[in-house]
């Protein structure tokens, strides 16, 4: 632009040109514009930290509690709910073979679940569980779980599948009631053979 | 002295140099080429208008649909579509260029400069906006239609279930995205380097400051924006499971991420209005700004609390209670700077000799109905009572009080007070007090039932609705028309204006203050050549 007149005012000095000066400020910014892209995408591991520590998000442990001894606290108990769900699209009969239960803290129970491909493809179904409400998810141990691996159906295949699990004693007082819900869902075109 | 920074040639300056000032080219080619930043200040202007018109002409189908109960114009899933483009289109389209438009045409006259200090990326980021909106305009008339999954795109509602339009979608608010950053960029820059000798950061003009803050605004949180896209594009089309359930993402995190856009977001949008009316209200109440530098400091608070209260948005999605409180606290916080700056406006009157030309008019129903939009926000922001509201017309109603009687009626209050500037001539006065007054009556017969409709439990984002809504939605939608209408009068005002008119003078408002009023009306095409001196 116009900025031949520019140049000598500012030009009494060896000061660094505006341009120099413009550079400077302008890769600065560029910088931060790329360092918050790329937060973004940051936040996606930090939410599951984040979520881990809170139970905000209700997910429950993905990988096997172990058995070790623990005490039974017989002078309470926690009714657990089961709910399951199939998510938009897959053909599949889905339900829990109990839908409640009561169980002391620390006591290991065995509950199954029942599910039928009532199509004729075969169909891989994958089931997520989340916890209500969202703060006892950390205090829900699973010790064995459908929903640890996938489960490949045949076309009108059915199976029952086993959930081994205890609730923590230290779980806080004053939640008596704990949801357990699955979702069911597709998952067949995302397998890796 | 500033074109060469993207060149790094200093011949380029040259060339760029005899092009502008000499010869400058004309007709179509003019506009496109255009490193002015008053021709691109223009520009804005006039596509944010243009997309107001359109939005507004969505706007004008939704409210037909719901004069009545039932379905009479539209399908349920075209009505989605309308309301979600209605929302993409008044935020990206109106609003955002609308301020952008502002920014280019008066900040280097504010703080004298002769031009924004990146002038051709100035010229990209408007050029490249009008294909975002051709993009996302044509997939209404795609087989699948538009989005239709609303402005806030939750997953899995624009994965999962969207209707294909997924992807125009993504690439459309990534141009947008992408315009915003470098407008954005090239205001810091601006304002950092270009500033006349004398003028220090707190002597900068408020609107100045409000600009400077809005732009790091964007500049830190439309590349989350442009992230979040970018995953809802991998999920829908790629195969990665970000929000999605089955492959262990989380859908609740596609909000807590938009929303850590999305509340910032809503500050971008009301900042630079801010700055506006307290650029006005002096001059018309011929009194200098009460509080300025409380002005500059709520204005920062402002900016950084908005990081951290996103989630208010989210409270019924089944947060600890200990998140609940903080973002109920922290959102109730924000009331506090701005209850700063209300009270600053009022007090800038109190004594004051006031005037009430069109621009201070707008100002005026500025400050007493974006307090409204204040208010019902702090109502909002109220955990329980939340999770009633949420969702409803009250929502609706919020919203559009703070963006509508808000951020456009300070587009307007500006438009018109630096109109003379802008045009050389006087416009109208009895034809924008009309554009006013009709504004005024028809956006409150628009917006205040819906307080009442949300309070009631209509729900938002739907076609069709229970009976006992009948008679509100009637009124509103009247209001809605009214106000649709009212807009054409400022196209009036605005073309006659351009036409001719009786002559401004190089400063038409005896109170105003500034260096834009030292310059000639209109502005000569450069201006501030040799930057003037500040004391
Ligand atoms: C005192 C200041 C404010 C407070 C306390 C406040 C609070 C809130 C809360 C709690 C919500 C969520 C309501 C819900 O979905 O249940 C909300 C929604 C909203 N607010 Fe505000 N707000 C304030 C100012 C603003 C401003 C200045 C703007 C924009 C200029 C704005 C724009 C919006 C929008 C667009 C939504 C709706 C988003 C959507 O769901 O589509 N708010 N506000
Ligand atoms: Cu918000």
């Amino acid at each position: 632009m116009n900025k031949g007149n520019n140049v000598q005012n500012n030009e009494t000095q060896e000061q660094p040109s505006n341009a120099q000066k413009n550079k400077k400020v302008l890769s600065k910014l560029v910088l931060i514009v790329f360092g918050m892209f790329g937060f973004g995408f940051a936040l996606v591991p930090l939410y599951d930290v984040f979520c881990d520590i809170t139970g905000l998000n209700g997910k429950t442990n993905e990988s096997a509690a172990s058995y070790s001894a623990r005490s039974v606290d017989e002078t309470r108990t926690v009714n657990v709910q089961f709910i399951s769900r199939t998510a938009q699209g897959i053909p599949w009969k889905f339900e829990p073979m109990e839908r409640e239960i009561t169980v002391h803290p620390g006591e290991t129970k065995f509950v199954k679940f029942y599910a039928k491909n009532e199509s004729t493809q075969d169909i891989v179904g994958q089931a997520v569980p989340s916890v209500s409400p969202g703060l006892a998810a950390a205090y829900f141990q699973k010790i064995e779980c459908f929903c640890f691996n996938q489960q490949p159906l045949k076309g009108k295949e059915e199976v029952e599948m086993g959930l081994q699990f205890y609730v923590d004693p230290e779980l806080p007082e004053d939640i008596s009631t704990l949801t357990l819900s699955y979702t069911l869902y597709d998952i067949t075109g995302k397998v890796d053979s | 002295m500033t074109t060469d920074t993207l060149t790094e040639q200093p011949s380029a300056d040259h060339d760029s140099h005899d092009d502008h000032h000499d010869h400058k080219p004309t007709g179509i080619k003019r506009w496109l080429y255009t490193t002015n930043h008053k021709d691109i200040g223009t520009l804005y202007l006039w596509f944010s208008f243009i997309m107001l018109l359109t939005g507004g002409a969505l706007a004008m189908v939704i409210r037909a649909e719901l004069f009545q109960p039932g379905l009479q114009i539209v399908e349920p899933d075209f009505f989605n579509q309308l309301t979600t483009v209605h929302g993409l289109i008044m935020v990206f389209g109106a609003i955002m260029p609308a301020f952008t438009g502002f920014a280019n045409w008066m900040l280097p006259m504010m703080i004298g400069a002769p031009d924004m200090a990146l002038p051709r990326m100035n010229n990209w980021s408007f050029w490249i906006l009008p294909f975002a909106f051709a993009i996302l305009l044509s997939s209404f008339f795609m087989e699948s239609g538009a989005p239709n999954f609303g402005w806030t795109f939750y997953a899995p509602l624009s994965t999962t279930y969207s209707n294909g339009s997924t992807a125009f979608f993504v690439f459309a608010v990534h141009i947008m995205g992408i315009s915003s950053i470098m407008g954005a960029i090239n205001i810091v820059v601006t304002i950092m380097n270009m500033r006349a000798p004398g003028m220090t950061y707190m002597k900068m003009p408020l609107f100045v400051w409000t600009f400077f803050i809005t732009a790091y605004l964007l500049i830190a949180v439309m590349p989350v924006l442009a992230g979040v896209v970018t995953m809802l594009l991998t999920d829908t089309y790629f195969g990665t499971s970000f929000f999605d359930a089955a492959g262990g993402g989380d859908p609740v995190m596609f909000q807590h991420i938009f929303w850590f856009f999305g509340h910032p977001e809503v500050y971008i949008m009301i900042l630079p209005a801010f700055g506006i009316v307290s650029t006005i209200i002096p001059a018309f109440a011929r009194k200098k700004l009460f509080g300025y530098a409380s002005m500059v400091y709520a204005t920062s608070s402002i900016a950084l609390l908005s990081f951290i209260v996103w989630a208010h948005h989210m409270f019924t999605t089944g947060m600890p209670l200990a998140g609940e409180l903080f973002f109920m606290y922290c959102t109730m916080l924000i009331a506090v700077p701005t209850g700063v700056k209300v009270f600053n406006w009022v007090a800038t009157m109190w004594r004051g000799s006031l005037s009430f030309e069109t621009p201070m008019l707008f100002s005026l129903a500025f400050v007493i109905l974006f307090t409204i939009g204040g208010f019902s926000g702090l109502m909002l922001a109220m955990t329980p009572v939340d999770f009633q509201y949420h969702d409803t017309y009250f929502v609706v109603a919020h919203f559009h009080y703070v963006l509508v009687t808000g951020s456009l009626f300070s587009i307007y209050a500006g438009a018109y007070y630096w109109l003379p500037k802008w045009t050389g001539n006087m416009y109208s006065d009895s034809l924008s007090k009309w554009h006013f007054w009709c504004s005024l009556i028809s956006v409150n017969l628009l917006f205040f039932p819906m307080h009442f409709l949300g309070l009631a439990g209509m729900p938002r984002r739907i076609p069709d609705y229970a009976l006992q809504f009948a008679d509100f939605n009637k009124w509103v939608s009247i209001g809605g028309f009214a106000f649709g209408l009212s807009q054409l009068i400022f196209l009036a005002v605005v073309i006659k204006c351009i036409k001719g008119g009786e002559k401004a003078e190089a400063k038409p408002w005896d109170g105003a203050e500034g260096l834009e009023w030292t310059v000639a009306s209109p502005a000569p095409y450069h201006t501030f050549s040799t930057p003037p001196k500040v004391d």
